[in-house]
């Protein structure tokens, strides 16, 4: 069953077109890999889907409903969560209150039930806590939780962001590069993590990534950008010996090479 | 010593007894000396004392209220400055709320505001123009002045009306980031003085420059509350509201948004926190906490103008946050005080020191000189240290330390985690954007 449905997804920045009528579907319960060169439009397309750019022509579709266009936390609310390319933790506020940041849009309480403490206002909050902490020891951070976020290293920042995302309960996951800055042990680590999640959330997984060792490991189908066009999508088998991806990533000559060996 | 402070960090009984003894001695100097500002001080400065002391939270509010209630003032009142005392209490207390307003703005939600002083004089003027004859000049109906009974309701009304200028500041504002929006915020401040100063005409609402004089002083029981050691009371209150609405807040679901927002505005977004609304939220309760005190200051001096909601004002507000500490709750209502008994008392008495010296002879101290009239420089040497060698402020913010046995062992949390972790389609916030 397709989850999300993007048709024909076209963002130019001026004269510059950064996407050019990109189409993707994801399945749902399935890894799917968007790769390509630096600077191919792959975070551009991210950013469009959870509505930090509003794409210029083209549709998103979450379930069949269109959410192009919407603003990011009302996709958030729709149930598309993401991690960054770039780490944005809310780094002075401890790794537990990151997580209980995620979980926003399911606390109900308002401005009155806070100040004047209406009961189910602190009931709600300890539930929420409790479940922050379930989702830190899901992602193996639960000894930190009252730690700073800025205070984690690297690898763990990046499972600290996964974990937020996870909290805003998605139906959809994008993770942007989560293997970006680490070592193998830890990639190793990721990689089984997202399987994890996969497999026991039944979570819907988009992933950018750059370690193709993870991407060919893991997906489950892959798509390929180069300069703000799809060049190519497939099986993960079909894409790793598609000659325009060899093209694009190697140049023309390695392609030409790798045919003659084969 | 250093065995003896290590015993002292140690035992919360031998902390207990010393904070004791020392609010005894500092009371019974303050009942003993006719008028010593230092002794007031030192008393005040056992709330300082309390806050560090190891003791439970509970005993700590329970020392701190006895100290506010009773013996802060029956101690004050045996002397012939008990009025000035209480007023620089008042005060003190007025400045506190709004200090603590502004740092929802400032120090939560990360929004440089330079025009804070603006929504305090909405509540002074809000007050002020009805509880004199000067609404009779444009209102239909009624007959003013209002009594001294309607102030109570104005204490709600100013708080509302406050919160409306804070969201009508916010919506066109909100457009720009940092230095742009100090630089729009600064801005309406002026406006809103301005506007006070010319809305004399073609209808006079505001009596424009001349002011707001005699306004009704509160009332209740039919008693008339004339003297600052009543406002007092009524100050005390109400801070005690604000700093109990900030303390809950601070932790909460909108709490923890304001803090997101200022960290990082895309991640917080994709966590679904609608922006405006929650920047709106920090403007309007900041605003809020102003605004009542505004319509108490009016009530206090009796008399307001628009010079008294001036650029320096905001700037006076601004400078209590960062000194005691952007975000922090204890830091600000102790940056507060610091600056306020500063500007009201210790710079006044230094100053009538140095007189009596000149007189005396035995010094000679250019008028200019005098600390009043030095008083930015006070302030401006005193920012310029704290930058340099403690730019978090007294009390840097804290994070609060969660107890993971208190969330895990609450019995019954179990099926109310599915009701939460089921995906609500029908929220109520989705107006932000």
């Amino acid at each position: 069953m397709t989850i999300l449905e993007v048709e024909k997804l076209t963002k130019t920045f001026g004269g510059l077109t950064a996407n050019k009528e990109i189409s993707l579907q994801a399945e749902a319960n399935k890894i799917t890999a968007v790769i390509g060169p630096n600077g191919a439009g792959k975070t551009t397309f991210f950013n469009m889907i959870t509505g930090v750019y509003k794409p210029t022509s083209g549709s998103i579709k979450l379930r069949g409903e269109s959410i192009g266009g919407l603003k990011p936390h009302a996709v958030a609310k729709k149930g598309i969560s993401r991690t960054f390319q770039n780490i944005r933790l809310f780094g002075p506020i401890t790794v537990l209150e990151n997580v209980l940041v995620g979980m926003h849009t399911h606390l109900k309480a308002g401005i009155f039930g806070t100040i004047f403490h209406l009961p189910g206002v602190d009931k709600e909050e300890r539930i929420a806590e409790r479940e922050a902490y379930r989702l830190l020891e899901y992602v193996g951070l639960e000894e930190h939780y009252n730690d700073e976020a800025a205070s984690l290293s690297y690898g763990s920042q990046r499972r600290l962001e996964i974990a937020r995302a996870l909290a805003t309960k998605p139906s959809v996951l994008l993770l942007d590069e989560p293997a970006a800055g680490m070592n193998p042990k830890e990639t190793a680590d990721l990689t089984g993590l997202i399987e994890k999640i996969k497999q026991e959330m039944d979570m819907t997984i988009i992933l950018i990534e750059h370690d193709m060792k993870l991407v060919m490991e893991i997906s489950d189908y892959i798509y390929v950008l180069d300069h703000g066009e799809l060049i190519a999508e497939g099986l993960p088998a079909q894409v790793r010996h598609d000659k325009k991806v060899i093209e694009a990533y190697l140049g023309k000559g390695a392609a030409e090479e790798q045919e003659a060996e084969g | 010593m250093k065995k003896i402070l290590d015993q002292i960090r140690g035992n919360k009984w031998l902390q207990l007894g010393l904070l004791v003894g020392y609010i005894a001695l500092t009371s019974l100097s303050l009942i003993l000396a006719q008028r010593s500002v230092a002794a007031f001080l030192l008393l005040l400065l056992s709330f300082l004392l309390l806050y560090y002391t190891k003791l439970p939270n509970w005993s700590k509010w329970a020392i701190g209220l006895a100290i506010m209630f009773f013996i802060l003032p029956f101690s004050a009142m045996q002397g012939p400055a008990y009025q000035e005392y209480m007023d620089v209490a008042t005060l003190v207390g007025i400045y506190v709320s709004m200090a603590l307003g502004l740092n929802i703005v400032v120090g939560m939600a990360g929004l440089l505001d330079l025009g804070f002083v603006a929504f305090f004089a909405v509540g002074a003027y809000t007050y002020g123009i009805f509880a004199t004859a000067q609404a009779n000049n444009f209102m239909p109906f009624g007959t003013y002045p209002l009594s001294g009974n309607s102030f109570w309701i104005f204490i709600i009304l100013g708080c509302f009306v406050a919160a409306l200028f804070g969201v009508l500041l916010g919506i066109p504002v909100l457009r720009v980031k940092g230095d742009y929006l100090a630089i729009v915020t600064l801005g309406f401040g002026e406006i809103i003085r301005i506007v006070f100063n010319n809305m004399d005409q073609p209808v006079n609402i505001t009596n424009g420059a001349l002011g707001l004089s005699s306004i009704a002083p509160p009332k209740i029981f039919g008693i008339e509350l004339l003297y600052s050691n009543q406002i007092y009371f009524v100050v005390l209150f109400i801070l005690l509201f604000i700093i109990f609405a900030v303390r809950s807040l601070e932790h909460s679901k909108l709490g923890r948004s304001w803090k997101a927002v200022r960290e990082n505005e895309i991640a917080a977004q994709a966590m679904g926190i609608p922006l405006v609304k929650t920047k709106l939220m920090a403007f309007a309760i900041g605003a809020s906490f102003s605004g009542m005190m505004g319509v108490v200051f009016a009530a206090k001096q009796a008399f307001i103008d628009p010079t008294s909601f001036t650029l320096l004002q905001s700037i006076n507000i601004l400078v209590m946050v960062l000194l005691g500490g952007m975000g922090s709750v204890p830091g600000v209502i102790l940056g507060a005080a610091v600056v306020t008994i500063l500007n009201a008392q210790v710079l006044n008495e230094l100053t009538m020191w140095f007189n009596s010296l000149s007189t005396a002879g035995i010094i000679t101290l250019p008028d200019a000189m005098s600390p009043v009239k030095m008083q930015r420089f006070f302030f401006g040497a005193l920012l310029i240290l704290f930058a340099l060698y403690r730019s978090k402020g007294l009390i840097p913010a804290k994070n609060v330390v969660y107890d993971k046995r208190k969330f895990l062992s609450e019995k019954g949390t179990k099926k109310r985690l599915q009701s939460v972790a089921a995906p609500k389609e029908d929220e109520h916030d989705h107006t932000g954007s």
